[in-house]
């Protein structure tokens, strides 16, 4: 009897040993993949810098990788895609907060269960459609308040950039002031405070490790969008802080070499790896810190 | 408890629940209670859980607003005005702004020690410096934390003790001066040192304000307070001076209850 239940076990353990295995392997894939990306990145970029100097590709102020007089200033794309996530963020911050406290403060939980999955769908356009939304709708607008606004500029590409990242902003910020623990709202409630005043002075500042964390993770949504930028902000590379110019973000110019027909191996096509690198590192950088500041929250509570 | 008992005619009230029944939804959590608060004194409200005792101290500053599908049928009217703090028409904001509360886990706002306690009174619209300096340091005096932390008043208030933390709760309650204190269970999650200095605090507070306690801990209940409620599945049991509840209960099932054969 105790036998035949010990064998039992033990094919039941090898059972699960197959499937943990096989959940494994499945994990293992999207690691390699990264691992991957990460060393082909490197890789190639060792490549250019054998060619191009560190210091030439952090000061020079030209990008003009493709002429004979070859610049390859990488704070000219910086700047296009630093200007562009700066206007998105002018959009997407301000909105996503006041959606967010909208929602997890003063709507009904009917208005939550409609509004919330509306959000969600928004966060599913597709990013092309955003950009030709940009291109052919937006600009033109503008363009009548702004005399002289070149039909590809920043700030368009920027502000419908913007609404690309608000559902995600107001979604992870709405999920960090739902969880501020009732007992704090009831404490402010007790004191004699209206919902405003305990949504801003109570429920916003117990939650704010985690919109702080929200605001980032947008920021790196922001730096690594490519299509809405190709489309609507141009394929110049600029160096310039004025978002009603037209320039090329580091991601527009990785579309258009990669697309174009410079031969492999050219010192023009390698100038891809080092901007793909630097981007991985910004968005890098930004992935960390909300992280970080995600589970800092959620020590808090 | 040597002294003489006043009759319970010629005390002051402060407020008085009458016919008071309560709703979540169709389950009724309180059925009928009619009950005084004397003006300073403590009140305690004891009996098993479930019977209702936080239920019934979370209508007095309307709490139950909060949540939808809650139903007030009755009264409790606040002297002296003599007002039902129940009705419809009554803001519950400004009934919370005469009767604060302090709950069963502390809970102090993601803000400094010294935000925290000024923080009734900033939702008053008090924001001169010198007012707020001078009501939070009589508030933290009030509730015996002020020599602990009178040189960190801008350090967060997370980073106070359990014990700590829930009289800094008191100091915040007790800064916008309020009529009537409610005490939810407010030494359940304390450990014994800070329970004993929680009690004595209370003792000392009835000097200034009526105090309304819910208490799972029958030797809480008869160390601080004046006057015993014993309640039982929404319904008030028994009411009376506490030492009268706890020797000579009148109710079977009181007696029951305190002697520990029951709950």
């Amino acid at each position: 009897m105790s036998a035949n239940r010990l064998s039992h076990r033990a094919s039941r353990h090898v059972k699960e040993r197959i499937i943990e295995s096989i959940l494994f392997l499945a994990a293992l894939v999207s690691v390699a993949t990264t691992l991957g990306i990460v060393y082909i990145l490197v890789k190639e970029s060792v490549v250019f810098f054998n060619q191009v100097p560190l210091w030439d590709f952090l000061t020079d102020t030209q990008w003009t990788p493709l002429f004979d007089d070859a610049h390859f200033g990488i704070i000219v794309l910086l700047s296009g895609t630093l200007v562009s996530s700066g206007v998105a963020l002018a959009v997407a911050i301000p909105l996503g907060t006041l959606i967010a406290i909208y929602l997890s403060e003063f709507a009904s939980a009917r208005a939550r269960e409609f509004a919330k999955p509306v959000l969600e769908l928004l966060s599913g356009v597709p990013t092309i459609i955003y950009g030709y939304f940009a291109l052919l709708f937006l600009t033109p607008l503008l363009q009548k308040l702004i005399p002289g606004l070149p039909g590809f500029n920043l700030l368009s590409a920027g502000i419908v950039m913007g609404i690309m990242i608000v559902p995600y902003v107001a979604s992870i910020s709405e999920d960090a002031m739902r969880a501020v623990p009732m007992s704090l709202r009831e404490g402010s409630y007790a004191m004699g405070a209206t919902r405003l005043q305990t949504a801003l002075k109570v429920v916003f500042p117990g939650a704010l490790s985690g919109i702080a964390a929200a605001y980032i993770l947008g920021i790196s949504r922001a730096v690594g969008e490519t299509m809405i930028l190709a489309v609507a902000a141009g394929m110049q590379p600029n160096l310039t802080w004025n978002p009603t110019e037209s320039a090329a973000t580091i991601t527009a110019f990785i579309v258009q070499v990669a697309l174009g027909d410079l031969p492999h191996g050219s010192v023009g096509y390698q100038t891809i790896f080092a901007a793909g690198l630097t981007l991985m590192l910004l968005t890098l950088v930004f992935n960390v810190l909300g992280h970080m500041m995600r589970r800092r929250f959620r020590e808090q509570y | 408890m040597a002294e003489p008992k006043p009759d319970l005619d010629t005390l002051p009230l402060k407020a008085q629940a009458s016919a008071l029944d309560f709703y979540y939804g169709d389950f009724q959590a309180l059925k009928k209670i009619d009950m005084p608060i004397y003006e300073k004194r403590v009140t305690a409200l004891i009996g098993p859980s479930g019977c209702g005792k936080s239920t019934f101290l979370r209508c007095f500053n309307r709490m139950h607003d909060l949540y939808p599908g809650n139903r007030y049928v009755g009264e409790i009217s606040l002297h002296p005005d003599n007002v039902n703090l129940l009705d419809k028409s009554v803001d519950p904001i400004e009934v919370r702004m005469r009767l604060s509360m302090v709950f069963q886990k502390p809970n102090p706002f993601p803000k400094t020690i010294f935000e925290n306690v000024a923080y009734g009174l900033r939702v008053r619209g008090v924001n001169r410096r010198a007012i707020l300096e001078e009501k939070v340091e009589e508030a933290l005096r009030a509730a015996a934390l002020w020599n602990e932390v009178k040189d960190r008043l801008q350090d967060m208030a997370f980073n106070l003790s359990g014990g700590q933390q829930q009289r800094l709760c008191i100091a915040r309650a007790l800064a916008t001066e309020p009529e009537i204190l409610l005490f939810d269970e407010p030494t359940s999650a304390l450990d014994p040192i800070a329970t004993a200095s929680i009690e004595e605090l209370i003792t000392e507070l009835k000097q200034r304000v009526t105090i309304l306690i819910v208490t799972h801990n029958m030797q809480q209940a008869a160390r601080v307070s004046d006057f015993t409620a014993y309640m039982y599945i929404g319904e008030l049991v028994e009411f009376g001076w506490t030492d009268d509840i706890f020797i000579k209960p009148k109710n079977p099932q009181t007696e029951a209850y305190i002697t520990g054969r029951f709950g």
